[in-house]
């Protein structure tokens, strides 16, 4: 086909289910032949704003268990969005295979356009090829795996009772954050596998019930062992708290293991979307740009179409500078859409500065190759650090500030200028570490000859310490959930001084 | 690639996670509505409306590092003015790198959602309940509703239970032993196959034996049917009276002179509020509108709250025009009679012993509940000082000494009027406990 005489695909604002088919056939050549994309299956659904709503208070999974949290967020989201204070996303990518995106129904075919761009292709090609999502996400059993969540927890709150499931569903969201493996450990997990085991452990636990255990005369105690095996037996120190409970609290019900587990494993499936938030959303604004730019210079959209894609494409990358009103931290897709679209210029038309700071592919060409290394291969802070050129901080304008809580003024470490540059680009990344913003808190030991008290460690960084009334009400939770003393020492790593405790007594 | 079309399935989602988040938070969200209710107008007591509580009870804490102290560091975008080296003055309440957060602080403090109007009401109504539901009134038509009253042996063949009857005709035919089909086949067989043979006079005997015990029972098969009249059911249905509570609502209110825009304000709003409470427990709920000054007559309600008429101020003419009323289209054993009345307290000493009679012995006897507020000019009185009664007020003091369903409050604010029927109907049982006690 000629591409100069192809008739567009659409003129007015109006979308039908063919167009969308031919939306889509039209994007993916784009897609896999020029920006080599690599994408799972495509399963695009169409729904209508109330259910947007919907899938936003469940974290934007189709199913998930009820829990009161999900209906805050969703009247917080409803009141926003009623008296006109947010609009809604546009579509809605759910990491699983097939991919499923959303579309909404308001969209016009413009939008439907870029939606399809963005989400079916730059999500979908982020989710399959990134190293963390691959290391630490299932998708292929995932929905299957919120499936079994669902009818699990909905089957504990039959049992035993709404009150006890939502208590511990309390505690358990509390930890939710400390109950991620941050590194990978060799067992590749396999979620569909997991709703099967637990029915297998179930029916064992059935079949070999029998009430004469329960008269067994308790035999002699065990002699005392020391620390360093005490510690090492229950594989301490461990960061990851849901887990630890999981395999070791004393005092749990299996059932209250297993939903502690499928928290655990639900917060560790998001764990990659929150370390790579940048990425990608750069990885999908940035294959929007190029497919819609392209679809446009073969003539398939209208330069209308095109301009209302531009403006709504503008309005997402939009960057405020920091005493701006609506400033509100720096915005992922800006961040990231700048980062990639430098690349390809890099790649395509590179100055001298651009040769000393990227040589590995400066004036390459092949600008998509280059992205599909980095989206396959980096997480937000590696990408910042590795691709945030001079050129992009200048025209960004950054600076770098220090609050030093002893000098009773803030000061200007570093801007925009041949010094500061690599202060600049280190810091910022060091501002999507999430190990770094987030408290680096471990459990170090078990009095195990004595109360039981758990002990906790949280090495403070920065000389930061712990939010105390949120830190008092989540400890209670884990001295609930331990059943003994919770023990929490903030301490300075550098001079292991402690800087403050958190002591609380289990409440049953 | 599929495109699926989610539009029609059905909605509401989040409908489980939405209630049991107001639940959660029942106590916060019903301390809200009641103060939302302070700036609300009665008219639109039934309309959804934003409502805010405190975030306290309804937080997820985690373990976060706190908002200040400590080093800090940020990258900050749209550097103009500074230098590396240069001093900032920290921002009076920024938590460390001086980025605007003023638009978050006021959110931080009260959580904002939208209640339906569903939700709004029932929070609302929620320990509020109608003193005296006794008196309901079975209805004749209308009221019947038809219910399934298991099965008959006869009805129309479009209630036939097909199940049932055949449920039936098992049994018959096992109690009857009607023979089956494969024992007549059987024997079929059997002869047929001793037919040729049969050679001897035992077999011959013994083929004979057969014929005729086949020739039995196909007699006992034809007549033992397979269904018979006998086994037919019908699924019975029975009409069932449906209890339909009806209430009329007698407003009297004083339009003499002496009754400023405030006071009738006031009234409005609590007929306004006593209808709506009505209305939750009563399918249907007439309202009759009487005013008077020293002669009543029965109106509009726009005549009702907007006219001023001259004259006097005779109380038991309102409390004959509604005799009168009552008499003619509202029968006690039919209606359940609530009565509301505002008044200024103003009346004629001499009207007041009539009031008093009129009251207890033909009003109360026939009314579930009356209810008067005194409404007062807008400025409280003065605390400390007596607060003088009026006329009306003193004689309705007597009358409500010796009567349960009789309720009377002074109102001089609207912010008072919640209360006051909110303690006007109160639940029942706390009534009588601190009647006992």
């Amino acid at each position: 086909m000629n591409p100069t005489t192809a008739q567009p695909l659409f003129t007015t604002s109006d979308w039908d289910f063919a167009l969308i088919h031919r939306i889509h056939d039209a994007i993916e050549p784009i897609a896999r032949a020029e920006l080599g994309l690599d994408t799972y299956p495509n399963q695009i659904e169409i729904i209508s704003a109330e259910q947007m709503l919907d899938a936003y208070a469940s974290t934007g999974m189709p199913l998930f268990y009820k829990h009161w949290s999900f209906g805050k967020q969703f009247v917080a989201n409803e009141a926003l969005y009623r008296k006109g204070l947010r609009g809604l996303a546009y579509e809605l990518v759910i990491n699983s295979n097939p991919c499923i995106s959303y579309l909404m129904q308001e969209n016009s075919a413009t939008m439907q356009a870029l939606v399809i761009a963005h989400a079916a292709f730059g999500h979908n090609h982020f989710f399959k090829n990134n190293y963390a999502f691959r290391q630490w996400t299932d998708a292929e059993g995932i929905l299957d795996y919120m499936d079994f969540a669902k009818r699990y927890i909905a089957e504990c709150e039959e049992r035993h009772g709404h009150e006890a499931v939502e208590r511990l569903l309390d505690c358990a969201h509390a930890l939710m954050h400390q109950g991620v493996h941050r590194h990978p450990r060799v067992r590749k997990r396999n979620l569909a596998a997991e709703a099967a085991r637990e029915a297998e452990r179930a029916a064992w636990r059935e079949r070999i019930y029998d009430d004469l255990w329960r008269s067994l005369p308790a035999g002699p105690k065990a002699a005392p062992v020391p620390a360093d095996e005490r510690r090492q037996a229950l594989g301490l120190p461990q960061e990851n708290i849901l887990y630890f409970l999981e395999k070791t609290a004393p005092r749990l019900q299996p059932w209250q293991r297993e939903v502690l587990r499928i928290v655990r494993l639900i917060a560790q499936y998001f764990y990659p979307q929150r370390q790579t938030k940048v990425m990608n959303e750069g990885c999908a604004t940035w294959c929007h740009y190029r497919i819609m730019t392209r679809l446009h210079e073969q003539h398939l959209i209208t330069d209308g179409a095109f301009l209302e894609f531009l403006q709504s494409h503008t309005n997402v990358v939009s960057q405020p500078g920091y005493d701006a009103p609506h400033f509100a931290g720096f915005n992922p897709y800006a961040v990231g859409f700048g980062i990639m679209q430098d690349i390809a210029r890099i790649c395509d038309d590179p100055t001298e500065e651009d040769r000393a700071w990227f040589p590995d592919f400066a004036g390459t060409g092949n600008a998509p190759a280059v992205l599909r290394d980095a989206w396959a291969n980096y997480r937000d802070e590696s990408f910042i650090a590795q691709f945030l050129s001079p050129r992009l901080i200048r025209e960004w304008r950054l600076f770098h500030v220090l609050d030093r809580q002893a000098q009773p003024e803030l000061e200007v470490a570093a801007i925009h200028d041949e010094r500061g540059y690599r202060a600049i680009r280190r810091a910022l990344a060091r501002e999507y570490d999430l190990a770094r913003q987030e408290p680096d808190i471990q459990i170090v030991d078990v009095d195990l000859a004595g109360d039981r008290a758990l002990v906790l460690h949280h090495l403070v960084a920065d000389g930061i310490l712990l939010d105390q009334e949120d830190a008092r009400l989540v400890m209670q939770s884990l001295a609930d959930l331990w059943g003994y003393e919770v023990q929490l020492h903030e301490r300075d790593p550098a001079t292991g001084r402690n800087l403050k405790s958190h002591v609380l007594k289990a409440r049953h | 690639m599929h495109v699926i079309d989610r539009r029609l399935n059905p909605g509401g989602r989040s409908l489980v996670n939405r209630q049991r988040f107001l639940r959660r938070a029942r106590a916060s969200v019903q301390q809200a509505v009641r103060e939302s209710l302070r700036d609300r107008s009665i008219k639109d007591i039934d309309k959804e409306g934003q409502i805010a509580i405190p975030r306290g009870g309804i937080g997820e804490p985690t373990l976060r590092r706190a908002g200040r102290g400590g080093d800090r560091e940020r990258v900050l975008p749209g550097n103009r003015e500074y230098l590396a080296g240069d001093r900032i003055r920290r921002p009076p309440a920024g938590s460390g790198g001086g980025g605007s957060q003023a638009g978050e602080g006021e959110a931080e403090d009260s959580f904002r959602f939208v209640l339906s109007r569903e939700e709004f009401l029932e929070l609302f109504l929620d320990d509020l309940e109608l003193p005296d539901l006794a008196k309901r009134k079975l209805t004749g038509v209308q009221a019947a509703a038809l219910h399934r009253v298991g099965f008959t042996t006869a009805g129309s063949p479009a209630n036939l239970s097909l199940s049932r009857t055949m449920q039936k005709a098992l049994s018959r035919r096992l109690a009857l032993r009607r023979p089956s089909r494969a024992e007549l086949e059987r024997m079929e067989a059997e002869i047929a196959a001793l037919e040729p043979v049969a050679r001897s006079d035992g077999e011959r005997r013994r083929l004979a034996d057969l014929v005729e015990q086949r020739a039995r029972l196909g007699r006992r098969l034809a007549r033992i049917a397979y269904i018979d009249p006998v086994d037919l059911r019908y699924r019975h249905f029975t009409p069932v009276p449906r209890p339909i509570a009806q209430a009329v609502m007698f407003c009297l209110m004083d339009v003499s002179g002496s009754m400023t825009e405030h006071m009738k304000d006031l009234a409005k709003r609590f007929f306004a509020l006593l209808h709506l409470f009505l209305t939750r427990c009563y399918e249907q709920v007439e309202v009759v509108f009487i005013h008077h000054t020293d002669r009543a007559a029965e109106v509009d309600e726009n005549t009702f709250f907007h006219s001023t008429v001259s004259g006097g101020t005779l109380v038991s003419s309102a409390h004959e025009e509604m005799l009168k009323v009552v008499a003619a289209r509202y029968s006690p054993e039919d209606w359940n009679i609530y009565v509301a009345q505002a008044s200024d307290g103003d009346n004629l000493v001499r009207d007041n012993p009539e009031v008093v009679g009129l009251l207890t012995r033909a009003i109360l006897p026939i009314s579930q509940y009356y209810a008067y507020i005194e409404v007062g000019a807008e400025e409280a009185p003065i605390p400390g000082a007596a607060d003088t009664a009026s006329d009306l007020w003193a004689a309705y003091e007597e009358v409500a000494r010796g009567c349960g369903h009789f309720a009377m409050r002074k109102v001089h604010h609207r912010r008072e009027i919640y209360p006051v029927l909110h303690e006007l109907f109160r639940k029942r049982g706390a009534v009588e406990a601190a009647a006992a006690g």
